[in-house]
Protein backbone atom coordinates (compact mmCIF):
# COMPACT_ATOMS: atom_id res chain seq x y z
CA UNK A 1 0.00 0.00 0.00
CA UNK A 2 1.90 3.34 -0.89
CA UNK A 3 1.44 6.53 1.11
CA UNK A 4 2.37 9.33 -0.79
CA UNK A 5 3.02 12.84 -0.82
CA UNK A 6 2.57 13.72 -4.18
CA UNK A 7 0.58 12.23 -6.42
CA UNK A 8 -0.20 11.84 -10.60
CA UNK A 9 -3.93 12.16 -11.08
CA UNK A 10 -6.13 11.85 -14.21
CA UNK A 11 -9.13 13.51 -14.27
CA UNK A 12 -12.11 14.15 -16.62
CA UNK A 13 -12.45 18.26 -16.01
CA UNK A 14 -15.40 19.57 -18.78
CA UNK A 15 -14.97 16.43 -21.02
CA UNK A 16 -11.47 16.99 -21.46
CA UNK A 17 -9.23 14.17 -19.52
CA UNK A 18 -6.62 16.40 -17.88
CA UNK A 19 -3.09 14.84 -16.24
CA UNK A 20 -1.54 16.42 -13.08
CA UNK A 21 1.01 15.89 -10.41
CA UNK A 22 0.21 17.12 -7.37
CA UNK A 23 1.18 17.63 -4.07
CA UNK A 24 -1.56 14.88 -1.75
CA UNK A 25 -2.62 17.95 0.18
CA UNK A 26 -3.63 19.80 -2.79
CA UNK A 27 -7.70 20.90 -2.55
CA UNK A 28 -9.45 20.39 -5.80
CA UNK A 29 -10.24 23.80 -5.53
CA UNK A 30 -6.37 24.95 -6.04
CA UNK A 31 -6.09 22.79 -8.30
CA UNK A 32 -8.04 23.59 -10.96
CA UNK A 33 -7.39 27.02 -10.43
CA UNK A 34 -3.39 26.88 -10.14
CA UNK A 35 -2.73 23.50 -11.52
CA UNK A 36 -5.35 23.37 -14.68
CA UNK A 37 -5.82 27.44 -15.06
CA UNK A 38 -9.54 26.74 -15.02
CA UNK A 39 -9.76 29.93 -12.97
CA UNK A 40 -13.87 30.02 -13.01
CA UNK A 41 -14.25 28.40 -10.05
CA UNK A 42 -14.09 30.91 -6.82
CA UNK A 43 -12.42 30.43 -3.45
CA UNK A 44 -14.32 32.34 -0.40
CA UNK A 45 -14.42 30.72 2.66
CA UNK A 46 -12.24 27.58 2.21
CA UNK A 47 -13.90 25.81 4.58
CA UNK A 48 -17.73 24.91 3.22
CA UNK A 49 -19.73 27.85 4.05
CA UNK A 50 -19.89 30.12 1.48
CA UNK A 51 -20.27 27.82 -1.92
CA UNK A 52 -18.42 29.75 -4.20
CA UNK A 53 -16.35 26.75 -4.79
CA UNK A 54 -19.27 24.43 -6.02
CA UNK A 55 -18.48 22.04 -8.73
CA UNK A 56 -20.40 18.99 -10.15
CA UNK A 57 -18.09 15.76 -9.48
CA UNK A 58 -19.79 12.70 -11.38
CA UNK A 59 -22.81 15.08 -11.79
CA UNK A 60 -23.15 16.28 -7.93
CA UNK A 61 -22.41 19.40 -6.33
CA UNK A 62 -19.94 19.36 -4.21
CA UNK A 63 -17.52 21.82 -2.10
CA UNK A 64 -14.39 21.71 -4.02
CA UNK A 65 -12.23 23.26 -1.31
CA UNK A 66 -13.54 20.27 0.55
CA UNK A 67 -11.87 17.67 -1.36
CA UNK A 68 -8.57 16.74 -2.11
CA UNK A 69 -7.36 17.09 -5.63
CA UNK A 70 -6.46 12.88 -5.41
CA UNK A 71 -10.05 12.22 -4.73
CA UNK A 72 -11.14 12.93 -8.35
CA UNK A 73 -8.70 10.77 -10.05
CA UNK A 74 -10.60 9.09 -12.53
CA UNK A 75 -13.68 10.53 -11.98
CA UNK A 76 -15.37 13.46 -13.72
CA UNK A 77 -15.65 17.03 -12.73
CA UNK A 78 -17.46 20.21 -14.39
CA UNK A 79 -16.53 23.39 -13.67
CA UNK A 80 -18.80 26.87 -14.67
CA UNK A 81 -16.51 26.56 -17.98
CA UNK A 82 -18.28 23.70 -19.06
CA UNK A 83 -22.05 24.42 -18.40
CA UNK A 84 -22.05 26.10 -22.18
CA UNK A 85 -23.17 23.90 -24.67
CA UNK A 86 -22.04 23.26 -28.03
CA UNK A 87 -24.25 24.55 -30.57
CA UNK A 88 -23.79 22.51 -32.84
CA UNK A 89 -22.77 25.31 -35.47
CA UNK A 90 -18.91 25.45 -33.98
CA UNK A 91 -19.69 27.41 -31.39
CA UNK A 92 -21.72 27.75 -27.84
CA UNK A 93 -24.51 28.43 -25.69
CA UNK A 94 -25.05 29.52 -22.43
CA UNK A 95 -26.89 27.20 -19.95
CA UNK A 96 -30.68 27.97 -19.80
CA UNK A 97 -29.30 28.91 -16.27
CA UNK A 98 -26.08 31.03 -17.66
CA UNK A 99 -28.90 32.97 -19.74
CA UNK A 100 -30.99 33.19 -16.69
CA UNK A 101 -28.85 34.90 -14.55
CA UNK A 102 -28.05 37.05 -17.37
CA UNK A 103 -31.90 38.56 -18.23
CA UNK A 104 -32.87 38.78 -14.73
CA UNK A 105 -29.74 40.63 -13.55
CA UNK A 106 -28.94 37.49 -10.60
CA UNK A 107 -25.14 38.81 -10.40
CA UNK A 108 -23.33 42.11 -9.36
CA UNK A 109 -19.81 41.49 -8.55
CA UNK A 110 -20.13 37.97 -9.82
CA UNK A 111 -17.66 36.53 -7.19
CA UNK A 112 -20.58 34.36 -5.94
CA UNK A 113 -22.00 33.42 -9.54
CA UNK A 114 -20.03 30.07 -10.72
CA UNK A 115 -21.34 28.40 -7.38
CA UNK A 116 -24.80 29.10 -7.93
CA UNK A 117 -24.72 28.44 -11.84
CA UNK A 118 -23.27 24.65 -11.11
CA UNK A 119 -25.46 24.35 -8.24
CA UNK A 120 -28.25 25.27 -9.67
CA UNK A 121 -27.23 23.44 -13.02
CA UNK A 122 -27.38 20.22 -11.25
CA UNK A 123 -30.33 20.74 -9.40
CA UNK A 124 -32.37 21.60 -12.72
CA UNK A 125 -31.16 18.91 -14.59
CA UNK A 126 -31.78 16.44 -11.76
CA UNK A 127 -35.17 17.10 -11.52
CA UNK A 128 -38.26 16.40 -14.05
CA UNK A 129 -38.68 19.68 -15.82
CA UNK A 130 -42.69 19.48 -16.25
CA UNK A 131 -43.13 19.20 -12.40
CA UNK A 132 -43.90 22.62 -10.84
CA UNK A 133 -40.85 24.23 -9.22
CA UNK A 134 -41.70 25.41 -5.72
CA UNK A 135 -40.28 28.51 -4.11
CA UNK A 136 -39.38 25.81 -1.04
CA UNK A 137 -37.58 23.86 -3.54
CA UNK A 138 -35.68 26.70 -4.76
CA UNK A 139 -34.68 27.98 -1.06
CA UNK A 140 -33.38 24.33 -0.57
CA UNK A 141 -31.53 24.64 -3.81
CA UNK A 142 -29.71 27.80 -3.35
CA UNK A 143 -29.37 27.85 0.81
CA UNK A 144 -26.08 27.05 0.86
CA UNK A 145 -24.65 29.57 -0.98
CA UNK A 146 -24.07 33.17 -0.20
CA UNK A 147 -23.88 36.16 -1.95
CA UNK A 148 -23.44 39.43 -0.44
CA UNK A 149 -24.68 41.81 -3.39
CA UNK A 150 -28.27 40.75 -4.98
CA UNK A 151 -29.91 40.17 -1.93
CA UNK A 152 -30.78 36.84 -3.40
CA UNK A 153 -34.53 38.24 -5.27
CA UNK A 154 -33.30 37.91 -8.48
CA UNK A 155 -31.20 35.05 -8.14
CA UNK A 156 -34.68 32.89 -7.13
CA UNK A 157 -35.73 34.69 -9.51
CA UNK A 158 -33.86 33.38 -12.51
CA UNK A 159 -33.88 29.52 -11.32
CA UNK A 160 -37.87 30.01 -12.08
CA UNK A 161 -36.88 31.48 -15.13
CA UNK A 162 -34.34 28.62 -16.01
CA UNK A 163 -36.15 26.05 -15.04
CA UNK A 164 -39.32 27.86 -17.12
CA UNK A 165 -36.62 27.77 -20.06
CA UNK A 166 -35.39 23.90 -19.48
CA UNK A 167 -39.52 23.13 -19.85
CA UNK A 168 -40.03 24.74 -22.64
CA UNK A 169 -37.13 22.50 -24.22
CA UNK A 170 -37.60 19.56 -22.84
CA UNK A 171 -41.29 20.07 -24.73
CA UNK B 1 -5.59 28.56 4.64
CA UNK B 2 -4.12 25.63 3.45
CA UNK B 3 -3.58 21.96 5.15
CA UNK B 4 -0.18 21.40 6.42
CA UNK B 5 1.58 18.54 4.64
CA UNK B 6 0.51 14.78 5.45
CA UNK B 7 1.00 11.81 3.80
CA UNK B 8 -2.09 9.97 1.61
CA UNK B 9 -3.32 6.63 1.14
CA UNK B 10 -6.30 5.17 -0.27
CA UNK B 11 -6.43 1.35 0.56
CA UNK B 12 -8.79 -0.49 -1.29
CA UNK B 13 -9.77 -3.47 1.67
CA UNK B 14 -10.68 -2.47 5.17
CA UNK B 15 -7.79 -4.69 6.14
CA UNK B 16 -5.21 -2.47 4.03
CA UNK B 17 -6.74 0.41 5.97
CA UNK B 18 -6.51 -0.88 9.34
CA UNK B 19 -2.79 -2.08 8.27
CA UNK B 20 -1.76 1.46 7.31
CA UNK B 21 -3.67 2.92 10.06
CA UNK B 22 -1.36 1.03 12.32
CA UNK B 23 1.54 1.46 10.59
CA UNK B 24 1.43 5.07 10.50
CA UNK B 25 0.51 5.13 14.20
CA UNK B 26 -1.31 8.25 16.23
CA UNK B 27 -0.90 10.97 13.79
CA UNK B 28 -2.80 9.31 10.92
CA UNK B 29 -6.47 9.87 10.01
CA UNK B 30 -9.32 8.46 8.74
CA UNK B 31 -11.04 10.43 5.93
CA UNK B 32 -14.55 9.75 4.69
CA UNK B 33 -16.50 12.29 3.31
CA UNK B 34 -14.10 15.15 4.24
CA UNK B 35 -16.71 17.69 5.69
CA UNK B 36 -15.82 18.05 9.07
CA UNK B 37 -12.26 16.79 8.61
CA UNK B 38 -11.05 19.24 5.67
CA UNK B 39 -12.53 22.54 7.29
CA UNK B 40 -10.34 21.49 10.27
CA UNK B 41 -7.34 20.66 8.56
CA UNK B 42 -7.58 24.17 6.68
CA UNK B 43 -8.32 25.85 9.90
CA UNK B 44 -4.96 24.12 10.96
CA UNK B 45 -6.80 23.17 13.77
CA UNK B 46 -5.75 19.79 13.20
CA UNK B 47 -2.56 18.42 11.27
CA UNK B 48 -2.63 14.46 11.18
CA UNK B 49 0.95 13.15 9.49
CA UNK B 50 -1.31 10.88 7.71
CA UNK B 51 -5.07 10.81 5.95
CA UNK B 52 -6.47 7.25 4.94
CA UNK B 53 -9.13 7.70 2.66
CA UNK B 54 -11.22 4.95 3.02
CA UNK B 55 -13.70 5.68 0.03
CA UNK B 56 -12.31 3.48 -2.21
CA UNK B 57 -12.65 0.40 0.23
CA UNK B 58 -15.67 -1.62 -0.98
CA UNK B 59 -18.65 -2.86 0.21
CA UNK B 60 -19.23 0.21 2.83
CA UNK B 61 -22.03 2.16 0.75
CA UNK B 62 -25.54 0.36 1.62
CA UNK B 63 -28.45 1.25 3.76
CA UNK B 64 -29.97 -1.90 4.94
CA UNK B 65 -33.30 -1.92 6.51
CA UNK B 66 -34.70 -5.09 7.89
CA UNK B 67 -37.87 -5.10 10.98
CA UNK B 68 -35.29 -4.56 13.97
CA UNK B 69 -33.55 -1.19 12.53
CA UNK B 70 -31.85 0.86 10.05
CA UNK B 71 -27.87 -0.41 9.47
CA UNK B 72 -26.08 2.49 7.61
CA UNK B 73 -23.08 1.98 6.45
CA UNK B 74 -19.64 4.14 6.46
CA UNK B 75 -19.57 5.81 3.14
CA UNK B 76 -23.59 6.44 3.01
CA UNK B 77 -23.79 9.99 2.40
CA UNK B 78 -26.58 12.09 3.96
CA UNK B 79 -28.09 12.78 0.92
CA UNK B 80 -28.21 8.69 0.23
CA UNK B 81 -29.92 8.45 3.66
CA UNK B 82 -32.24 11.32 3.07
CA UNK B 83 -33.59 9.82 0.04
CA UNK B 84 -34.37 6.00 1.65
CA UNK B 85 -37.73 5.46 1.89
CA UNK B 86 -37.32 2.23 3.52
CA UNK B 87 -34.98 3.26 6.19
CA UNK B 88 -37.39 6.43 6.87
CA UNK B 89 -40.41 3.66 7.27
CA UNK B 90 -38.50 1.79 9.83
CA UNK B 91 -36.79 4.86 11.76
CA UNK B 92 -38.44 8.00 10.49
CA UNK B 93 -35.78 9.96 12.63
CA UNK B 94 -32.95 8.91 10.28
CA UNK B 95 -34.60 10.99 7.22
CA UNK B 96 -36.15 14.10 9.56
CA UNK B 97 -33.14 14.54 11.36
CA UNK B 98 -31.04 14.52 8.23
CA UNK B 99 -33.09 17.06 6.55
CA UNK B 100 -31.73 19.56 9.10
CA UNK B 101 -27.70 18.17 7.79
CA UNK B 102 -25.78 20.96 6.29
CA UNK B 103 -27.04 21.92 2.90
CA UNK B 104 -27.02 20.00 -0.46
CA UNK B 105 -23.45 19.70 -1.78
CA UNK B 106 -22.70 18.92 1.78
CA UNK B 107 -24.74 16.35 1.92
CA UNK B 108 -23.59 15.41 -1.10
CA UNK B 109 -20.16 14.04 0.20
CA UNK B 110 -20.68 14.09 3.83
CA UNK B 111 -21.44 10.77 5.72
CA UNK B 112 -23.92 9.79 8.59
CA UNK B 113 -21.27 7.32 10.15
CA UNK B 114 -18.43 10.19 10.01
CA UNK B 115 -20.90 12.53 11.29
CA UNK B 116 -21.03 10.31 14.57
CA UNK B 117 -17.19 8.92 14.44
CA UNK B 118 -16.61 13.13 14.60
CA UNK B 119 -19.04 13.72 17.34
CA UNK B 120 -19.87 17.22 17.41
CA UNK B 121 -22.72 17.86 19.99
CA UNK B 122 -23.77 19.98 17.57
CA UNK B 123 -24.28 17.45 14.95
CA UNK B 124 -27.81 16.04 14.25
CA UNK B 125 -26.90 12.15 13.87
CA UNK B 126 -25.04 11.87 17.21
CA UNK B 127 -28.42 12.55 19.01
CA UNK B 128 -30.10 10.50 16.65
CA UNK B 129 -27.88 7.70 17.48
CA UNK B 130 -28.54 8.15 21.51
CA UNK B 131 -32.23 8.79 20.88
CA UNK B 132 -32.81 5.46 18.94
CA UNK B 133 -30.20 3.81 21.43
CA UNK B 134 -27.91 2.56 18.83
CA UNK B 135 -24.68 1.41 18.36
CA UNK B 136 -21.57 1.52 15.74
CA UNK B 137 -19.76 -1.46 14.92
CA UNK B 138 -16.07 -0.79 14.94
CA UNK B 139 -13.48 -2.92 12.62
CA UNK B 140 -9.73 -2.98 14.47
CA UNK B 141 -6.77 -4.97 13.98
CA UNK B 142 -8.27 -7.16 16.36
CA UNK B 143 -11.60 -8.02 15.17
CA UNK B 144 -14.61 -6.26 14.70
CA UNK B 145 -16.54 -5.13 17.85
CA UNK B 146 -19.89 -3.11 18.72
CA UNK B 147 -19.71 0.37 20.64
CA UNK B 148 -23.55 1.13 21.72
CA UNK B 149 -23.31 5.05 21.88
CA UNK B 150 -23.25 5.26 25.56
CA UNK B 151 -19.86 4.42 25.29
CA UNK B 152 -18.59 6.13 22.84
CA UNK B 153 -19.17 9.63 23.12
CA UNK B 154 -16.48 11.24 25.70
CA UNK B 155 -16.70 14.39 24.87
CA UNK B 156 -16.87 17.58 22.05
CA UNK B 157 -14.96 16.03 19.18
CA UNK B 158 -14.00 13.15 21.26
CA UNK B 159 -15.06 9.13 21.09
CA UNK B 160 -13.63 6.70 23.11
CA UNK B 161 -12.27 4.93 19.73
CA UNK B 162 -8.28 5.01 19.96
CA UNK B 163 -5.65 3.65 17.94
CA UNK B 164 -6.29 2.19 14.66
CA UNK B 165 -10.49 1.87 14.41
CA UNK B 166 -12.65 2.41 11.44
CA UNK B 167 -16.02 2.99 11.91
CA UNK B 168 -18.03 0.80 9.24
CA UNK B 169 -21.53 0.78 10.53
CA UNK B 170 -24.25 2.51 12.68
CA UNK B 171 -27.11 0.48 13.95
CA UNK B 172 -30.72 2.86 14.82
CA UNK B 173 -32.89 0.58 16.14
CA UNK B 174 -36.52 0.45 14.64
CA UNK B 175 -39.32 2.62 16.08
CA UNK B 176 -41.23 0.78 18.84
CA UNK B 177 -45.10 0.31 17.93
CA UNK B 178 -47.64 2.63 18.87
CA UNK B 179 -44.60 5.55 18.44
CA UNK B 180 -44.55 8.86 17.31
CA UNK B 181 -41.22 10.97 16.58
CA UNK B 182 -41.02 14.34 15.44
CA UNK B 183 -37.28 16.50 14.69
CA UNK B 184 -37.17 20.50 14.98
CA UNK B 185 -34.63 22.84 15.03
CA UNK B 186 -33.86 26.35 15.38
CA UNK B 187 -30.29 27.94 13.14
CA UNK B 188 -29.57 30.95 12.29
CA UNK B 189 -29.32 30.43 8.17
CA UNK B 190 -30.85 27.17 6.90
CA UNK B 191 -28.63 24.45 6.69
CA UNK B 192 -26.43 25.83 9.82
CA UNK B 193 -25.45 24.18 12.59
CA UNK B 194 -28.51 24.61 15.09
CA UNK B 195 -28.94 26.87 17.98
CA UNK B 196 -31.04 24.61 19.43
CA UNK B 197 -32.33 21.35 18.08
CA UNK B 198 -34.46 18.39 19.55
CA UNK B 199 -35.76 15.01 18.43
CA UNK B 200 -38.18 13.05 20.61
CA UNK B 201 -40.30 9.53 20.61
CA UNK B 202 -43.76 8.85 22.13
CA UNK B 203 -45.10 6.07 22.85
CA UNK B 204 -48.74 5.26 23.50
CA UNK B 205 -50.35 1.85 25.29
CA UNK B 206 -53.48 0.24 23.60
CA UNK B 207 -55.54 3.03 25.43
CA UNK B 208 -54.25 6.07 23.93
CA UNK B 209 -52.72 7.20 27.09
CA UNK B 210 -49.15 8.55 27.05
CA UNK B 211 -46.67 5.50 28.21
CA UNK B 212 -43.31 6.81 27.60
CA UNK B 213 -41.56 10.43 26.20
CA UNK B 214 -37.75 10.31 25.51
CA UNK B 215 -36.05 13.54 24.04
CA UNK B 216 -32.27 14.21 23.17
CA UNK B 217 -30.94 18.06 22.01
CA UNK B 218 -28.66 19.49 19.29
CA UNK B 219 -26.25 21.93 20.29
CA UNK B 220 -27.14 21.36 24.28
CA UNK B 221 -24.48 19.83 26.00
CA UNK B 222 -20.83 18.21 25.30
CA UNK B 223 -22.17 14.89 24.38
CA UNK B 224 -25.21 13.52 23.41
CA UNK B 225 -27.89 12.49 25.83
CA UNK B 226 -31.41 11.07 25.98
CA UNK B 227 -33.80 12.98 28.70
CA UNK B 228 -36.82 10.75 29.64
CA UNK B 229 -39.48 13.12 29.72
CA UNK B 230 -42.46 10.38 30.66
CA UNK B 231 -43.35 12.08 34.20
CA UNK B 232 -44.87 14.84 33.14
CA UNK B 233 -47.45 13.46 31.23
CA UNK B 234 -47.24 9.82 32.17
CA UNK B 235 -51.16 8.25 31.63
CA UNK B 236 -53.07 10.97 30.58
CA UNK B 237 -54.89 10.99 27.43
CA UNK B 238 -52.94 11.53 24.19
CA UNK B 239 -55.13 14.03 23.27
CA UNK B 240 -55.16 16.10 26.90
CA UNK B 241 -51.65 15.69 27.44
CA UNK B 242 -49.86 18.81 29.01
CA UNK B 243 -47.10 19.11 26.71
CA UNK B 244 -45.89 22.50 27.97
CA UNK B 245 -45.33 20.38 31.74
CA UNK B 246 -43.01 18.27 29.53
CA UNK B 247 -41.32 21.45 28.30
CA UNK B 248 -40.91 22.90 31.20
CA UNK B 249 -39.35 19.31 32.86
CA UNK B 250 -36.93 19.08 29.91
CA UNK B 251 -35.72 22.72 30.80
CA UNK B 252 -34.99 21.57 33.93
CA UNK B 253 -33.25 18.36 32.88
CA UNK B 254 -30.48 20.38 30.42
CA UNK B 255 -27.57 21.81 31.14
CA UNK B 256 -26.66 24.10 27.76
CA UNK B 257 -23.51 26.08 27.31
CA UNK B 258 -23.45 29.95 25.72
CA UNK B 259 -21.14 30.39 22.90
CA UNK B 260 -20.91 33.03 20.24
CA UNK B 261 -24.19 32.41 18.80
CA UNK B 262 -26.22 31.69 22.01
CA UNK B 263 -26.33 32.34 25.63
CA UNK B 264 -27.30 29.20 28.30
CA UNK B 265 -30.65 30.86 28.97
CA UNK B 266 -31.89 31.14 25.57
CA UNK B 267 -30.71 27.69 24.64
CA UNK B 268 -32.92 26.52 27.86
CA UNK B 269 -35.78 28.61 26.77
CA UNK B 270 -35.90 26.84 22.87
CA UNK B 271 -35.27 23.60 24.98
CA UNK B 272 -38.66 24.31 26.70
CA UNK B 273 -40.29 25.55 23.20
CA UNK B 274 -38.92 22.86 20.57
CA UNK B 275 -39.73 20.11 23.11
CA UNK B 276 -43.51 21.22 23.63
CA UNK B 277 -43.82 21.60 19.23
CA UNK B 278 -42.72 18.42 18.85
CA UNK B 279 -44.13 16.66 21.30
CA UNK B 280 -47.33 17.29 20.27
CA UNK B 281 -46.19 16.62 16.65
CA UNK B 282 -45.17 13.66 17.57
CA UNK B 283 -48.15 12.05 19.31
CA UNK B 284 -50.44 12.86 16.97
CA UNK B 285 -48.22 10.67 14.59
CA UNK B 286 -48.16 7.75 17.55
CA UNK B 287 -52.34 8.57 18.16
CA UNK B 288 -53.31 8.27 14.62
CA UNK B 289 -50.67 4.63 14.25
CA UNK B 290 -53.08 3.44 17.32
CA UNK B 291 -56.14 4.68 15.79
CA UNK B 292 -55.69 2.89 12.81
CA UNK B 293 -54.44 -0.59 14.44
C1 LIG C 1 -20.80 24.40 5.90
C2 LIG C 1 -21.04 23.13 6.65
C3 LIG C 1 -22.21 22.97 7.38
C4 LIG C 1 -22.45 21.80 8.09
N1 LIG C 1 -23.61 21.71 8.80
C5 LIG C 1 -23.85 20.59 9.52
C6 LIG C 1 -25.03 20.46 10.29
O1 LIG C 1 -25.91 21.34 10.30
N2 LIG C 1 -25.19 19.32 11.02
C7 LIG C 1 -24.25 18.32 11.00
O2 LIG C 1 -24.46 17.31 11.67
N3 LIG C 1 -23.15 18.41 10.27
C8 LIG C 1 -22.92 19.51 9.53
N4 LIG C 1 -21.76 19.58 8.79
C9 LIG C 1 -20.79 18.46 8.85
C10 LIG C 1 -21.15 17.33 7.92
O3 LIG C 1 -22.37 16.73 8.33
C11 LIG C 1 -20.08 16.22 7.88
O4 LIG C 1 -20.43 15.39 6.81
C12 LIG C 1 -19.95 15.32 9.07
O5 LIG C 1 -19.83 16.04 10.24
C13 LIG C 1 -18.70 14.44 9.01
O6 LIG C 1 -18.83 13.43 8.08
P1 LIG C 1 -17.69 13.21 6.99
O7 LIG C 1 -18.02 11.92 6.33
O8 LIG C 1 -17.56 14.39 6.14
O9 LIG C 1 -16.40 12.96 7.92
P2 LIG C 1 -14.91 13.48 7.79
O10 LIG C 1 -14.87 14.94 7.70
O11 LIG C 1 -14.22 12.70 6.74
O12 LIG C 1 -14.36 13.00 9.21
C14 LIG C 1 -14.74 13.63 10.42
C15 LIG C 1 -14.03 12.94 11.59
O13 LIG C 1 -14.53 11.63 11.80
C16 LIG C 1 -13.52 10.64 11.58
N5 LIG C 1 -14.16 9.58 10.79
C17 LIG C 1 -15.01 9.74 9.74
N6 LIG C 1 -15.46 8.56 9.31
C18 LIG C 1 -14.88 7.62 10.10
C19 LIG C 1 -14.96 6.19 10.15
N7 LIG C 1 -15.74 5.52 9.30
N8 LIG C 1 -14.24 5.54 11.09
C20 LIG C 1 -13.46 6.23 11.96
N9 LIG C 1 -13.35 7.57 11.96
C21 LIG C 1 -14.05 8.26 11.05
C22 LIG C 1 -12.40 11.35 10.85
O14 LIG C 1 -11.16 10.77 11.15
C23 LIG C 1 -12.53 12.76 11.38
O15 LIG C 1 -11.90 12.87 12.62
C24 LIG C 1 -21.50 20.74 8.05
C25 LIG C 1 -20.33 20.88 7.32
C26 LIG C 1 -20.09 22.05 6.62
C27 LIG C 1 -18.82 22.17 5.85
S1 LIG D 1 -14.57 28.40 -0.78
FE1 LIG D 1 -15.47 26.44 -0.72
S2 LIG D 1 -17.32 26.83 0.26
FE2 LIG D 1 -16.35 28.74 0.44
S1 LIG E 1 -22.92 38.96 -6.90
FE1 LIG E 1 -21.46 39.70 -5.48
S2 LIG E 1 -21.45 38.14 -4.00
FE2 LIG E 1 -23.04 37.54 -5.27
Amino acid sequence: MSVDTDRTITVTVNGVPREATVPVRRLLSDALRHDLGLTGTHVGCEHGVCGACTVLVDGDPVRSCLMLAVQVDGHAVTTVEGLARDDHRGGQVLHPVQEAFRECHALQCGFCTPGFLTTIAAGLEKRDPAAELTDEEVDDMVGGNLCRCTGYANIKKAVHHAAAAMKDDAR
Amino acid sequence: MKPAPFRYADPGTLDEALAVLSAEGEGAKVLAGGQSLLPLLSMRLAAPTTLVDINRVPGLDSVEVTGNGVTVGALVRHTALLADDAAARVQPLLARATANVAHPAIRNRGTTVGSIAHADPSGEMTSVLALTDGAVTVATPSGPRTVEWRDLFVGPLETSLHGPAVVTSAFFPALPDRSGTAFAEVARRKGDYAVCGAGVVVTLDEDRRIARVRASYVSVGLTPEVHDLTEAVAGKPVDSADWAAAGALARTLVDPDTDIHASADYRRLLVGVLTERTLAEAAAEAAAKVTGE
